[in-house]
Formats: structure tokens, sequence, C-alpha cells
């Protein structure tokens, strides 16, 4: 059952790769061309003018909620990640209940191996129940499949229990995934602080809610030599301070969420509540910031963030909504856009989305070498449309940028060798 | 607001939520009509027909007694019926949201909402969501908007000091947490006063105020030096969270008001504060009920600028001169 993609551009930033030619792939793997060229043929798919690249790695997403039996129901999200190119999507332990004991890690596994889907990979949790108190069995979640631990947004006031945690995860080898924030100087905030917050009479998050915690957090990584990746950073400030500390070589790495690249303050304008984000959209100078990060490569990875929202979460007064964009159809155009907008690379800007993200995970997917798994996103770098939130497939519609001309549709998503877009 | 929802596509008033978008000779048209209903209190017969037929809903959502009770007698005099709903008696605190209610009442055929909620955006939230025909005005929300506190201070500045470009004025105390102190900087900026001071602590003084064109002080006698017009805000302690001033001996001490400080202003300078007052707090009693006091004029004022307000949405009441 030998399948081609014929006449494509092949971006393979894992090989720095950039050509015109076709890809052959055959029980789940990519072949090796030249063999590859005298087999019989099964499946053509035609893919003149359109871009052939990995299946893009969402970092961070919430795709699904765990019903009573532990199985994760992703249905409706992973039609959305698929539609937006997405074959694998790494998700938080934040889950009901929480990825703290190697059974639950286990259950996700299995639940989503029923299913027709994209692949789903856990983080498991740094503390019990993300309380901050007692440490969790990692050594034990590793093993049941957790690829690093986190403590999601909650955010872990001891920073004895912090060190500690990182000790541990560093001598199994796992790394910490951290949402650097100051549980006393973020507050009941909801926007940034600044001129917005002061107009519209919201309570703010000040930049020092994550730069403090940005602070602590290296100085405890830089002691305890553990392997450390920062998650969605928000302000220019603290890219400045990952890149000093890795000039001084530590072992970090970095993500921002698509929006902070687009988005400020001041698109909270009228109370909208679909930029009721957290972290919360902050200065010019700080999108201008973490665009130059993800140029210079501090910020290796660009996330969804997804968080779908139903309708009556983002339709309340500012405070009380519910933060969260859907944004996993949105990933792949927005992040296109920055080569327009920003300068950056097309190579770069597909890398942050496959074999960066795959690297941060350590996994062996995000590439199109020769026997690497066949996931793979195929779409049109040229085909420009009106994006409305209301044809997303996720649940949630709640996304801010309805209206905007968007890039970068996307024609098939391929996972191990199905061409998956058929099942939507 | 880039999409402003106050004005309506005939550019007639639709919504009273913020002064931020609205145009100078709107807040001027208002403050006129508010002159002209001032004399209505001390006739016989108090009430005009303007508004007759017309249903007004006082939704009040937060605590309030003078804005209340000035909005009540303001529709009542334009011979509107009100109906007064505090947040207690009402169905929010069974789960119901905020937009269900107005809709529920709505369906009673209301014309106007009169809201107040301690929650930032929730007027202009309830505007968005309103049919054409329904109004919303807003009696303040959360830190956001007071804009008819707002437009009753300028009428009372306007009663004794007519020209606003030459106007000092001064801010003073709990700017943060205040509504109040938001739409009053927007007011004064929107009729061109000379100089907009704020004087307050820095842990009173929200990030980002200067961005709103204000000179900020944390120098009581300083920041008073030549004042014509001195706003007290009330320090909210309800509201405070976590520690923002020592204590309020020495908050008083530093930042109340007495006769000693107001010597630093010009000898005329007029001092209002928008109630409620916390004696000994903010200002002292002898500043409060002094000869400088405007307070009651105040009161009196918000009954005229929220008929004014009301008349212009709802009635086909025109200010002729």
């Amino acid at each position: 059952m030998v399948s081609v993609i014929r006449n494509g551009r092949i971006v393979d930033p894992a090989n720095s790769r950039d050509e015109l030619a076709d890809l052959f792939f055959d029980q789940g793997q990519i072949l090796n061309s030249k063999a590859a060229a005298d087999l019989p043929i099964d499946r053509t798919i035609d893919a003149s003018g359109l871009i052939v690249c990995p299946g893009l790695i969402d970092l961070n997403a919430k795709i699904g909620e765990l019903n009573s039996k532990g199985h994760l129901t992703i249905y409706s999200e992973h039609r959305a990640a698929l539609n937006g190119g997405i074959t694998t999507v790494c998700i938080q332990p934040n889950t009901v209940p929480v990825i703290d004991e190697p059974a639950m890690a286990h259950m996700i596994r299995e639940s989503v191996k029923q299913q027709e889907s994209i692949r789903v990979v856990p983080l498991g949790a740094l503390t019990m129940g993300l309380q901050g108190e007692t440490l969790t069995n990692m050594a034990s979640l590793k093993y049941a499949g957790c690829v690093g631990v986190s403590n999601a947004r909650v955010p872990i006031h001891s920073t004895l229990l912090m060190r500690r945690a990182m000790q541990y995860a560093a001598t199994f080898d796992l790394t910490v995934f951290i949402h650097s924030q100051d549980p006393w100087l973020t507050g009941n905030g909801c926007v940034h602080e600044g001129e917005m917050s002061t107009r519209l009479g919201l309570s703010a998050i000040p930049e020092a809610a994550e730069t403090v915690a940005v602070a602590r957090d290296l100085a405890l990584v830089s002691t305890t030599g553990v392997r450390a990746h920062f998650n969605q950073l928000s302000c220019a400030r603290s890219v400045d301070m990952i890149a000093e500390s890795k000039a001084r070589g530590l072992n970090i790495s970095a993500d921002v969420a698509i929006h902070n690249l687009h988005l400020t303050e001041f698109d909270i304008q009228g109370f909208n509540t679909l930029c009721h984000v957290l972290p919360p959209l902050r200065q010019e100078s700080d999108m201008i910031g973490l665009r130059e990060g993800v140029k210079n490569g501090t910020i290796q990875v660009i996330c969804s963030d997804h968080q779908p929202c139903g309708r009556d979460d983002k339709l309340a007064p500012f405070i009380q909504t519910v933060p969260g964009i859907s944004g996993l159809e949105t990933l792949l155009p927005l992040t296109l856009k920055l080569v327009d907008d920003a300068g950056l690379s097309l190579e770069q800007a597909i890398a942050c989305l496959t074999c960066n993200p795959a690297k941060t995970l350590g996994l062996t997917l995000g590439t199109l070498s020769e026997g690497a798994p066949a996931d793979i996103c195929i779409f049109d770098p040229n085909e420009s449309w009106e994006f409305d939130p209301d044809e997303m497939l996720s649940n949630g519609k709640n996304n801010p940028f309805g209206g905007m001309q968007m890039r970068g549709k996307v024609a098939h998503t391929i996972i191990g060798g199905v061409v998956a877009t058929d099942l939507i | 607001m880039s999409d402003d929802i106050q004005i309506g596509t005939d550019g007639r008033l639709n919504h009273f939520i913020s002064l931020e978008e609205l145009p100078r000779e709107l807040i001027e048209e208002l403050l006129t009509t508010a002159d002209s209903f001032i004399d209505f209190a001390t006739r016989d017969t108090k009430k005009v027909p303007l508004l007759r037929g017309k249903t007004v809903v006082n939704l009040f959502f937060e605590p309030s007694t003078r804005t209340r009770t000035t909005f009540e007698i303001a529709a009542k005099r334009l011979s509107a019926d009100v109906i007064t709903m505090q947040s207690d008696g009402m169905s929010t605190t069974k789960g119901e949201t905020i937009l269900d209610t107005v809709s529920t009442l709505q369906a009673m055929h209301t014309d106007t909402f009169v809201v107040r909620h301690s929650f930032s955006g929730t007027a202009d939230l309830i505007a968005r969501h309103v049919p054409q025909h329904v109004h919303i005005i807003n009696a303040g929300d959360g830190r956001y908007s007071h804009p008819t506190q707002a437009l009753l201070d300028m009428l009372t500045i306007r009663q004794r000091k007519p020209n606003f470009n030459n106007l000092t004025v001064v801010i003073v105390g709990d700017v943060l947490h205040s509504r109040v102190a938001r739409s009053e900087i927007s007011a004064l900026k929107k009729l061109g006063a000379g100089e907009i001071r704020i004087v307050s602590p820095r842990t009173l003084i929200p990030t980002g105020l200067e961005a709103l064109g204000v000179r900020i002080f944390t120098d009581l006698d300083e920041g008073l030096k030549d004042a014509d017009v001195i706003v007290m805000l009330r320090l909210q302690l309800e509201r405070m969270e976590g520690q923002l001033i020592p204590s309020e001996r020495e908050y008083y001490r530093y930042y109340g008001l007495t006769e000693e400080r107001l010597k630093n202003a010009k000898p005329d300078v007029m001092v209002m504060h928008p109630g409620p007052i916390n004696r000994g707090l903010e200002i002292a009693s002898s500043v409060a009920d002094g000869s400088h006091s405007v307070i009651l004029s105040q009161v009196s004022n918000g009954v005229a600028v929220r008929m004014a307000v009301m008349s212009k949405i709802m009635g086909g009441f025109r200010q002729s001169g």
C-alpha cells in the first residue's frame, strides 16, 4: 500500500530540506524516495502548488474532558486538530482527575489508542493534585508514558519544594515544564497591568508576576541542573532573561502562545472577552520582544494554547469570563502570518510547529526523514480566505481573529500513513 | 470602545455607559439641559410629562443610596413609571446570569435599565445584548465608569467656574478603586480643563494613569497648590485586597483634607466629594461642612443631571437654546 504525495514543495526543517519533490510512505512510515520510485503506487495525492511538511505538534492544548471512566473524550477537538494540520498534541496534567498517578497516564494512552485519533502525549503532574505540597511518583509517571512533568498553571508557592521537584525530575532525566507565575502578584488579576487595565478598571496582572517567577525558576534550574522548558512567556523581559541564561549554558527552552505574537492589551478594548487569556496580552513592546525571541531562537516553539469555551463562558462581565482562545485551527495560518509580518523565515515558522516541539518533548516526530512516522501536513500557502470562527470544527468558537484574512489552508493531514482529513 | 455602542446609526444617544467616547458637544448639551431642570425642584408641581408611559427599571446589583434615590426621583419627575430592584431581592443570587435577568425584565416591555454592578464592563455587556429600543444607563460599574456622577460634578463646577480652560482640578485619594475618578478625568479632558492632578500614595495609583493625561503628585500640599477645584475620593476600604495603606491614622495625616492644607489652594477653591463621606479619614468635618464645600449641591444637581440623561435618551425632548 505505497502512497505518494506528488509535486509538493517539501519543507522539512529537521533536515534543512526545502525542495520540490515526491514523498512516499508505506505502513505508516516515510520511505526512501529513490527506493520507492519503482514500487507500485496505491494512492497518489497531488500536491502541486502546496507545501508538504511534517504534521504539526501542539505543545499546549486542552483537547478534551475525561469522562467518569477516565477516558479522554476528544472527538470534536480531534477533528479541529486535524483541520488545523495538527497530528500530535501535548496535554498538561490539569485534567480532571489530575494526571498524578501512572494509572491516569495509562488510561489516557489507552483511550486515545481506541479512537481514530491524533497522537496525544501527556505531561505528568509535578505535585499530587497540583497542590504544590507533595511530589508525585515521577519516575513511575515517566514509565507510564508521561514525556515530562509540570504543575500546569498552578504556581508552586514553596521555593524549597520547587527545588526538590527539579532535583528529583533531573534524577530521572525528566524535563520540567514551567508556567512561571507569582501567585501573590497575580492575585485575581485578569488583564495586563497598564494603560488598558487602568482605563477599563479591570484588576491587573503586572509584568513582575511573570518576571519574578521566571527569575526564581531560572535560579533553581541553574542550581539543580534540570532540563527545563518555560511555557507561554508573555513578557519581553522574560525572553531576555531566558536568553541570558541560555548564553550561560543552562539547558532550557521556551514557548509562546500564538496569540501573544499577534495581540496586545489594546485588543481588550470594548471589554472584548474573546481576548481574555492567561497569561494576559501585554504591551506592544512585549509582543515585539516575543517575536524577536522566536526569530533569534530563544523561543523555539509556538503553541496554540487551545482552550475551547462555550458561548456562555465568554458572555459575562469581563472578569467573570473563562480565559482562553480556541486556537487549534488558526495556529498554522497565524504562524505563517509571522513570515509576512515579522520577518520569520518559512523554515523557522514550520520548525516552531514541528521539529522544535518534538525535540522539547523528546519525540521522534516532527520530521519527514526516512523511517520516521508518516505524520504529514499538506497546506496551500497561497489560498487566502476571510476567517470566520463559526466555521471552525472545534466545540469552542471563541477566537478573536474573526474577519482577518488568513493564508495557509490545510489540504490534508496524514497520521501514521492514514489520510486523516478523509475522516473529518 | 472603537465600535461605540452609545450612539445609534441615526446619531441618537441610545445608551449612556461612559464619557470617553462621547463628543464634547453632547456633554455640554446634557449640562445645559440639566441646568434647565434645576428650577423644577423649587416649583410646587415638580413633574413634567416628558416620559409619561415609559418604564424605567433601576437594577442595583450593589448597594447605593444617593445614586439610586436620585435616579428614582429623576424618573418620577419626568413622569416615568419606576421600579427599583436591589440585588438581594433578585434572582441573580439564585444563579441566573445578569443577561437572563435583563431579558426577563425586558420581556415586560421596559424602556430603560439603570444598572449598577460591582464588575467593570457590566453596563457595556448588557447594552450589547439588548434590542435596539431598550436603553442602558450606567449607574456605576466596578472600577470602570460612573458617568452621571462625573456629569453632575461638571455641572457643579460649571455653575461656579464656567471657564474650564483656566481650571486646575485636583483629585485626591483612592484612584485605584474609583470609577468616579476615571469618569471625572474623561469629562474634564473633554471639557478642556487646564490641568488635572492626582494626589495619592503610590499604592492607590493605577499603573499607566499618566496616559490618561493627568499629572501625578504624592505630596498633598504640593498637589493642592493654587487648586481651583478639589475632588476628594472616598477611601474604599471594602474593596481593598491586601494592605494598600498602613493605617487610617497615617492616611489621614498625609492625605486627609484639613483646613490647614486647604490654604495651599486658591482662596475661592471649591471642595467636592461624591459621597458617602468618611469623616476624619479622607476629609475633616470642618472642611466637609465648611464654606468651600459644595457637597450638598452635588446631590441636588444629581437629580437634574439624571433627568437630563433620561430625557435625552428616551424622550423626544430637545434643548432649543
